[in-house]
């Protein structure tokens, strides 16, 4: 079972026509669906819902106070390691870029985890690059131990691994997944992939389902909004999201929407999006899949993090700092991308509170030390 | 003005004498110091929160902190997609100090969140023989329900309508069946989205409710927990006064067949030749 086959038949030019063609008529009637289909998510992604932005924003808030309340779950990202054989070219960790790299050692990620503990927060996602003989499952699971106790949710974002690998993290009190697809566009995918072992799309492609049978509670998928047209890239995340929803209905699902932004001397996004496209690709991912959480990263700015809260918004990163050993005056230097909003645990805390709505720092009690029940 | 109900009217669970019917929650407010107000407007007894969410370690920012004193701590299992996590997690809430009361919710489905009967129905017999005082959240299934009861629940809480939906007694007619049938107290748990709603339910006899998102997700939550305190205990007072008969249709106050008078009306007279 795989995701692949379905996600190959998305890219046969079928589905493009549909979202680019649907009429106004096909978008009202995806509004008013009790519960959205495929059909209506085309729709809902088209150039012609772009004029019923409002219409879209409304009901996404609607369904997301409904399911999750007023509230926002924080987070922060650890990057435990830049090493990285990849040569993904719109990344800062591609190897052949010259930075300083660095790894932290398992203590030095505990020091590190104290600091981050120490503003409050309790979701926690591990970061590495991809150089497995370095920074491979034993390390990861090393640090995930010793980080368990202050993180009540410890999640991974690292390279894709096999199934026993992620059932030694979760052994290791790691709950949760984050894998970005990059593009489901398999030809663009390769040469943006042109060396490393990410090379290795179907690999990539199936690793979010082969963690949800490893245990993990929470995967959390996205493209890497900018490198392809981003309608249809956001068709493919939501249909992987329902794949994975109907084989593994237990895990929690998520959505990130990382948008590349162009930079002064870095790689160009080939499909920038504007404000309003990732409005329209948000609130449209929130009407599809009421329940899936949605996770907006530092990569955007303040006032648009703000103004995002209540469309469907329901994970936010905060005192966010890309660097390896960043939150105890590590080496300068070694971030993965710019982030936009450097706002602290407190400043985002005030800043949703302005807005009525509650930050969540601890959403998961972990079990493994309780008493096993006789159930 | 509050309605008061029957002086010798109250909800007794695991030993405790509720005079409120109406259960509220601690998921979804936009700030949690919002509770005691709620808990107060809506004059509720019983609270119910996710152990999920509670962190001793928070200071003043627990969740824990903000339910006042007097009210029962109904912890649940929100997150528990099998039995034994449930069971876990009850323990857990019991040796965190949130009591021996637990409401066991069992759902391994993340798209419709409804609840597994069988797990439930293994998680309450484990959690019952331990003594808790278990209220299972469950759908209005008969034979669940008989499973629960001979489970040893103290209450069963049958959704009205899926959970966070706000769309009403969807359910109505399988929870009249749990409330003919069952001895057990039937609270209404999840769906219920206005105080008209669970006015419904509790002049059908519902036992009570448990209202959360229609509260924390209202424009003004505290007015809204005042709403539905009052609209509970206007049904609970409307059961217990005996509404009239629902009618298809109308019905005449002088009957047509009134001329038979009480006796049903002489027998026929033999009539001479």
């Amino acid at each position: 079972m795989s995701f692949a086959p379905a996600c190959a038949a998305l890219h046969d030019g079928e589905t493009a026509r549909a979202i680019e063609t649907a009429d106004e008529a096909a978008v009202l009637r995806a509004l008013d669906a009790p519960a959205p289909g495929p059909h209506d998510l085309a729709a809902l992604l088209s150039p012609a819902a772009a004029a019923h932005l409002e219409a879209l924003a409304r009901r996404a808030h609607e369904t997301t106070v409904r399911h999750f309340g007023r509230t926002i779950q924080l987070f922060t990202p650890l990057y435990l390691s830049n090493h990285c054989t990849n040569g993904c070219v719109y990344c800062g960790f591609n190897s052949a870029n010259r930075i300083p790299r660095a790894q932290l050692t398992p203590p030095q990620a505990l020091e590190e985890g104290r600091a981050i503990a120490a503003t409050g927060l309790r979701q926690l996602l591990l970061l590495t690059g991809e150089a497995p003989a370095r920074a491979g499952t034993d390390y990861i699971a090393a640090c995930a131990r010793l980080l368990r106790p202050l993180f009540p949710s410890l999640a991974v974002e690292v390279h894709a691994l096999s199934e026993d690998d992620y059932r030694v993290l979760v052994r290791a009190g790691v709950d949760g997944m984050t894998m970005f697809q990059e593009t489901y566009d398999r030809t663009l995918y390769a040469t943006l992939h042109p060396r490393g072992p990410k090379r290795d799309y179907a690999w990539r492609l199936d690793a979010p389902q082969r963690a949800c049978r490893a245990g993990m509670r929470t995967v959390n998928i996205g493209a890497l909004l900018g490198l392809a047209p981003w309608r249809l890239e956001v068709f493919a995340t939501a249909m992987h999201a329902r794949y994975l929803q109907r084989h593994h209905p237990g895990v929690d699902l998520a959505i990130s929407l990382p948008r590349m932004r162009p930079h002064a001397g870095a790689w160009q996004p080939a499909h920038p999006l504007t404000d309003s496209d990732l409005v329209q690709a948000m609130t449209a991912l929130r009407l599809f899949l009421p329940q899936a959480g949605i996770t907006i990263s530092t990569r955007e700015s303040p006032t648009l993090r703000d103004n995002l809260v209540p469309l469907g918004v329901t994970r936010m990163s905060a005192g966010v700092s890309t660097a390896v050993g960043g939150h105890t005056g590590g080496e300068a230097g070694t971030g993965q991308f710019e982030i936009s909003d450097p706002r602290g645990v407190q400043d985002m805390c005030a800043a949703l509170r302005r807005r009525g709505y509650q930050p969540v720092f601890k959403d998961w009690e972990p079990l493994a030390d309780a008493a096993p029940g006789a159930a | 003005m509050t309605t008061t109900p029957e002086p010798d009217d109250f909800l007794e669970i695991g030993g405790t004498r509720l005079q409120s019917r109406l259960f509220v929650g601690t998921g979804k407010f936009g700030d949690d110091a919002l509770i005691p107000a709620v808990c107060e407007a809506s004059g509720a007894q019983v609270i119910t929160m996710a152990l999920r969410r509670v962190d001793l370690d928070a200071g003043p920012a627990n969740l824990m902190g903000h339910i006042p004193a007097h009210m029962v701590r109904l912890p649940n299992t929100s997150g528990a997609r099998t039995a034994d996590e449930a069971v876990r997690i009850a323990r857990l809430a019991r040796a965190m100090g949130c009591g021996h009361w637990i409401k066991i919710e069992v759902v391994a489905d993340s798209r419709h969140l409804l609840p597994d009967g069988y797990a439930t129905a293994r998680a309450t017999e484990t959690l019952a023989r331990e003594g808790f005082v278990v209220l299972p959240y469950m759908n209005p299934d008969l034979y669940v329900a008989r499973s629960l009861a001979d489970a040893g629940a103290a209450a069963v809480m049958p959704l009205g309508a899926p959970i966070g939906t706000n769309r009403g007694l969807r359910t109505r007619e399988m929870i009249a069946v749990l409330i003919e049938d069952l001895a057990l107290p039937v609270i209404v748990d999840a769906g219920i989205g206005r105080p008209s709603q669970a006015c419904e339910a509790m002049e059908m006899g519902a036992a009570a409710c448990l209202v959360n998102t229609a509260i924390a997700t209202a424009a003004d939550p505290v007015g809204m927990a005042r709403a539905f305190g009052r609209a509970v205990a206007a049904g609970r007072e409307a059961f217990l006064s005996g509404p009239g008969a629902v009618r298809a249709r109308a019905s005449a106050s002088s009957p047509l067949t009134g001329f038979l008078g009480q006796d049903g009306g002489r027998a026929p007279q033999e009539v001479a030749p």
